[in-house]
């Protein structure tokens, strides 16, 4: 049977079907998995109903690790092997990581930290994958197939090693990503679109472990993103975790066994939720040692502990205001995110920085995912015609390089859209010197020693020259992700050396393989089918764009180029059910070199045509 | 056939060459241009037009910002005519200009110092009238009278400006922290 149809010239190929694409809000506390149905965002519940799943990853000795309530129960009483709020630890070394205070045994690896547990020391990016992969049956099962693809939400104050660290998370849970997309611009997607809103918008996103502020500007269907700012690790938790030492404090506790630690943490996180609605909330535990914890807490005595948290917020969200170069009056709404924003205090605190009652008419638990599924949706080619938008989003953090005595010279400041693509020249400070070494640094302080690290290499091989006298070039790339490249050329011999910012936090493709190979799902997988079914995908896409190309474009061809075409593509197409993935990239590389014109001058049409003005009504919500 | 990548920004955008632009017209454009060279709309197509709707997605981004910046149009336009403003050797500038530069540092310290955000924010004000003024210099030097050696110190002057702006912003920062 044949794979693909291929249409005769000028026959437009069937519509295809709808792909099967979802959005994955990956949260500190919970995760869930939404899609577009009917066009309209749903989120996916499980088999009992709940569309909550606690991101919570329970280790066995042997078998299928626990994700869910399931592992949420056993808390308390496996506080090792139980990995609760892992996403703080995405992609950041032990001391980074705010890893004080919590039940779990850490492995120092270089980069990213690792847990112990009874199953094998396991990355942050292993737990994640466990909370993805449930994500993602349960949306196989809801949809009735194979999931295409998934837009995966970050937080937008995430780093690029944080970044990094979530998309492996996702090609471990054999998820194809569509995109990273910044929660909160997912936020205001769902926001957005569901009441046709236009202006400048503050989406504001406390969740269990990070906050972010963004504005945007919504006009037209582009969703243009002109300022974020954040913390990386503030959230919902840190609010449980204040509650616990009170109690502490109060019931006068001894030092907490692991156990009582995880039981306490539980407790308080259930009267801060309680206080939301009520005045008093009633906590009692039975520790450990069978010690009686009974305490009564009001809201008033809560929001004062906490009120330096809810006040740390707002600095970031003044910064985001400054970067835009807004005053509040010019902020139409401001969107609430995160379960953590149903806190009184923090609508309070909100509401009086921004001199208007916050909004809070969609779910903030769900906002997030449902923007995520919406995008997915339209990436996956699925939007309905008119009902188009652009997005437009920014770095959060600047990018930059050590230079001579530890300070950093920034290459692309903060809040640039992306992708965005900078470069800078460089010099050589000895005389022959024949190798300089680059840091790439994330932050936004003068001295290297206070941004992040994200990532050395070498450029070997300089001819001998006096100082000053090379010229080396050094490029940064950011990806529509939100993902650094870096890459440095010595600009009179050519030579090169680029890096994929992502060893510096310990993941390099190797580990990605081996965690591949160790994971249950993939162990009846060998390296060689794998290899081939990557190869049947990526054919499969290519030979599906260049049939739509064709079916639209055709005419910018010469026949005799539109024949080498056809050629080559049915060709791929025979080759696509053979075993031997080394001759289906022969001919995938074929008709991408074939296609090369082809696509230049489609790609010239677009620009034309976004010029003369034509495709404007395409925009328009 | 094939349109330049390099080509003049102002052409790329479909815009008149001059300091003073119809800045509506130039984010209209853009986002037109957007719409058709952003990534999201070639997930799935080959790799050739991937990688093509990467290079001139961030080409439209650095020339939409280039032209929108009034700072950054000045140092283009000067380009465009074969003016290197030479920030880094020629320091030669008026003697009231450099005066008025030590006054406004000094207060930027004192304030900072101080933590006197009122004082701060001031002199932002102050900073950005004076921008301002520049950019009126600019446009006439420019447009009106062609005279790229003069636009060229005004742009000196506006690096001056601006990098002391950038101060400002993080004493401002710093202090809200």
């Amino acid at each position: 049977m044949a794979l693909l149809q291929i249409s005769e010239p000028g026959e437009s190929p069937e519509p295809h079907q709808a792909r099967l694409a979802a959005g994955i809000d990956l949260g500190t506390t919970n995760s869930l998995v939404a899609t577009v149905r009917n066009s309209i965002a749903v989120a996916l519940p499980d088999a009992e109903g709940q569309v909550l799943l606690p991101s919570i990853v329970r280790y066995l000795a042997d078998g299928q690790p626990e994700v869910g309530c399931a592992a949420q129960a056993m808390q308390a009483k496996d506080p090792k092997n139980t990995i609760a709020s892992v996403k703080r630890f995405m992609g950041r070394g032990l001391k980074d990581a705010h890893a004080e205070n919590t039940s779990y045994a850490f492995i120092d690896a270089p980069g990213m930290l690792q847990l112990r547990t009874v199953a094998g020391p396991k990355s942050p990016v292993e737990v994640s994958a466990e909370i993805l992969k449930v994500l993602r049956r349960r949306a196989e099962e809801s949809l009735g197939g194979e999931l295409h693809g998934a837009v995966i939400t970050v937080p937008a104050y995430f780093d690029d090693a944080q970044r990094q660290a979530t998309k492996d998370a996702a090609r471990l849970a054999g998820i194809h990503v569509l995109r990273l997309l910044n929660e909160p611009t997912a936020a205001a997607i769902a926001y957005g679109l569901d009441n046709a809103a236009e202006g400048i918008y503050a989406v504001y996103d406390l969740g269990g472990g990070t906050f972010d502020l963004s504005i945007l500007r919504l006009s037209k269907g582009v969703f243009e993103v002109m300022a974020t700012s954040g913390d990386a690790s503030l959230g919902g938790d840190d609010f449980d975790h204040r509650l616990m030492c009170w109690i502490v404090d109060q019931a006068r506790l001894a030092p907490l066994s692991d156990e009582d630690m995880r039981l306490l943490l539980a407790r308080s996180r259930t009267a801060k939720e309680h206080l939301t609605a009520y005045d008093v909330a009633q906590i009692s535990a039975k520790l450990g040692s069978g010690e009686l914890v009974n305490l009564k807490l009001t809201r008033q005595v809560f929001q004062d502990m906490t009120q330096h948290l809810v006040t740390k917020t707002l600095s970031p969200t003044r910064k985001a205001l400054r970067d835009a170069g807004l005053s509040v009056e010019e902020v139409k709404g401001v969107v609430m995110v995160g379960g953590a924003t149903r806190m009184p205090h923090v609508q309070q605190a909100v509401g009086a920085l921004f001199k208007q009652s916050p909004l809070n008419n969609l779910d903030p638990d769900k906002v997030v995912a449902l923007g995520a599924a919406m995008q997915a949706n339209a990436l996956a080619g699925n939007r309905a015609e008119g009902d188009d938008w652009l997005l437009l989003d920014v770095i959060p953090l600047s990018l930059g390089l050590e230079t001579m005595g530890g300070l950093v010279e920034k290459i692309i400041p903060r809040n640039s859209t992306i992708p965005v693509a900078r470069a800078q020249e460089f010099t050589t400070f000895k005389d022959g010197q024949t190798a300089m070494s680059v840091q790439v640094v994330q932050g936004e302080r003068e001295l290297v020693s206070d941004c992040r690290a994200l990532a050395r290499f070498e450029l070997r091989g300089i001819p001998p020259m006096v100082a000053g006298a090379a010229r080396i070039l050094v490029s940064f790339q950011v990806d529509a992700d939100g993902l650094l490249a870096v890459s440095a050329r010595e600009m009179s011999t050519g030579i090169e050396a680029s890096v994929a910012v992502k060893p510096s936090y310990g993941l390099a493709d190797e580990d990605i393989t081996r965690m591949l190979r160790d994971s249950f799902d993939h162990a009846k997988d060998d390296v060689h089918t794998r290899a081939l079914r990557e190869q049947q995908v990526e054919g499969r896409r290519l030979l599906e764009a260049t049939e739509a190309a064709l079916a639209e474009d055709r005419g910018l061809l010469s026949p005799a180029e539109s024949a080498s075409i056809d050629t080559e593509i049915s060709a791929l197409a025979h080759a696509l059910d053979c075993t031997d993935h080394r001759r289906i990239k022969s001919h995938v590389e074929r008709v991408n070199k074939v296609t090369e014109d082809f696509a230049a001058r489609r790609m010239d049409r677009s620009v034309k045509r976004a010029l003369a003005g034509k495709n404007i009504e395409n925009l328009s919500l | 056939m094939t349109l330049d990548i390099n080509q003049n920004h102002f052409k790329l955008f479909g815009l008149t060459e001059g300091f003073r632009l119809p800045l509506d017209q130039l984010d209209q454009v853009y986002r037109r241009l957007q719409a058709e060279v952003h990534p999201d709309r070639f997930i799935h197509a080959g790799e050739n037009e991937r990688r093509m709707s990467m290079q001139w997605a961030m080409h439209v981004n650095e020339a939409y910002q280039t032209l929108k910046k009034p700072i950054k149009r000045t140092g283009y336009l000067l380009s465009l005519h074969g003016i290197d403003p030479k920030i880094e050797t020629n320091t030669s500038m008026p003697h009231d200009f450099l005066v008025e530069q030590m006054e406004w540092r000094e207060a930027l310290e004192e304030a900072a110092a101080l933590h006197d955000g009122a004082r701060l924010s001031a002199l932002e004000a102050l900073l950005r009238k004076g921008m301002d003024g520049l950019y009126r210099d600019a446009e006439a030097e420019i447009d009106a009278r062609h005279d790229y050696a003069a636009a060229a110190l005004t742009f000196r002057k506006l690096m001056f400006l601006e990098k002391l702006g950038e101060e400002i912003h993080y004493a401002i920062t710093e202090l809200d922290d």
